[in-house]
């Protein structure tokens, strides 16, 4: 029971600093420490494949990401104040996650006679196209890398520019 | 392998999993930069996993919790590869990543 309160109160203190850092790139090593105690807890649950996907993945390559990201977009210049006020943000929040939680408040244990299927079994044979649907979002997502590093076309961007400019569009509007 | 989970030990993760809800919320609402409000349903998105796994657990089928944990894992991790690459498009192109700013601007 301790291990499990240590870890959970580490992921919600880095959940914390990860809205709380103003730098863009420490929110980001703030969610990754998120993901690493996401990952243990996991393991902790027994659950170790997902626990060393969420590692990896969680952890590592969208980390890696973020900060390839942060590095072609900019830091954070200022600090932007929040068009919705604080207290009202917090409010909605405590009373919409009180309200989920205390209708999912779990009371009872875990069964004993739970059932043996693996993982492997469960991904592969009941649930293949959950893996079909994976696959091709993995395909989405190596396109939305080359979306990151290629440039729009110079001729293109600046046409855009242009149209911006144009106060007939207004009038057209 | 570690024993099954005690009731106390999964109302504290259950706890948990909430809480990094909540926070994951409370920052979408204040938050401005496009970037950051990406950081932040990661934040939501790891909730939601541990919350699959979780669930999975307390209803006696691990198997199929975990599998939807995977399953969100690869969804969130592209979700947040696209949104990355359009946040980066938008600076690219409009000079800025402020949702008040992108908002106002006219076609």
């Amino acid at each position: 029971m301790w291990l499990y309160l240590a870890l959970v109160a580490g992921m919600v203190l880095c959940g914390i600093q990860a809205v709380r850092a103003q730098r863009l790139i420490v929110a980001v090593l703030w969610l990754a420490g998120v993901s690493v105690l996401v990952a243990v807890i996991l393991y902790a649950m027994n659950a170790p494949l997902v626990s060393a996907i969420e590692l990896s993945v969680g952890a590592g390559l969208v980390t890696v990401i973020f900060v390839f990201a942060i590095g072609l977009a900019g830091e954070l210049t200022r600090d932007l104040p929040s068009l919705i006020p604080r207290p009202l943000a917090w409010i909605v929040s405590i009373v919409a996650v009180g309200w989920i939680g205390w209708l999912l408040w779990p009371a009872a244990p875990a069964p004993t006679d739970a059932e043996t299927v693996t993982l492997q079994t469960v991904l592969w044979e009941s649930r293949a196209v959950d893996m079909w649907v994976q696959i091709a979002l993995i395909l989405a997502g190596v396109l939305g890398i080359l979306n990151l590093v290629v440039d729009a076309p110079a001729g293109k961007e600046a046409a855009t520019l242009e149209r911006i400019a144009t106060p007939d569009d207004e009038v057209a509007a | 392998m570690m024993p099954a989970l005690s009731v106390q030990s999964i109302q504290i993760v259950f706890a948990g999993i909430v809480l990094l809800f909540g926070i994951g919320l409370v920052g979408l609402m204040v938050t401005r930069n496009l970037i950051k409000i990406v950081i932040l349903l990661q934040l939501m998105a790891k909730a939601a996993i541990l919350g699959m796994a979780l669930a999975g657990d307390i209803a006696g089928k691990p198997g199929l919790g975990q599998s939807l944990a995977v399953t969100v894992i690869v969804v969130d991790t592209v979700v947040a590869v696209i949104a990355l690459a359009l946040a980066v498009q938008v600076q690219k192109t409009w000079g800025t990543l402020d949702l008040n700013e992108l908002s106002t601007l006219r076609r």
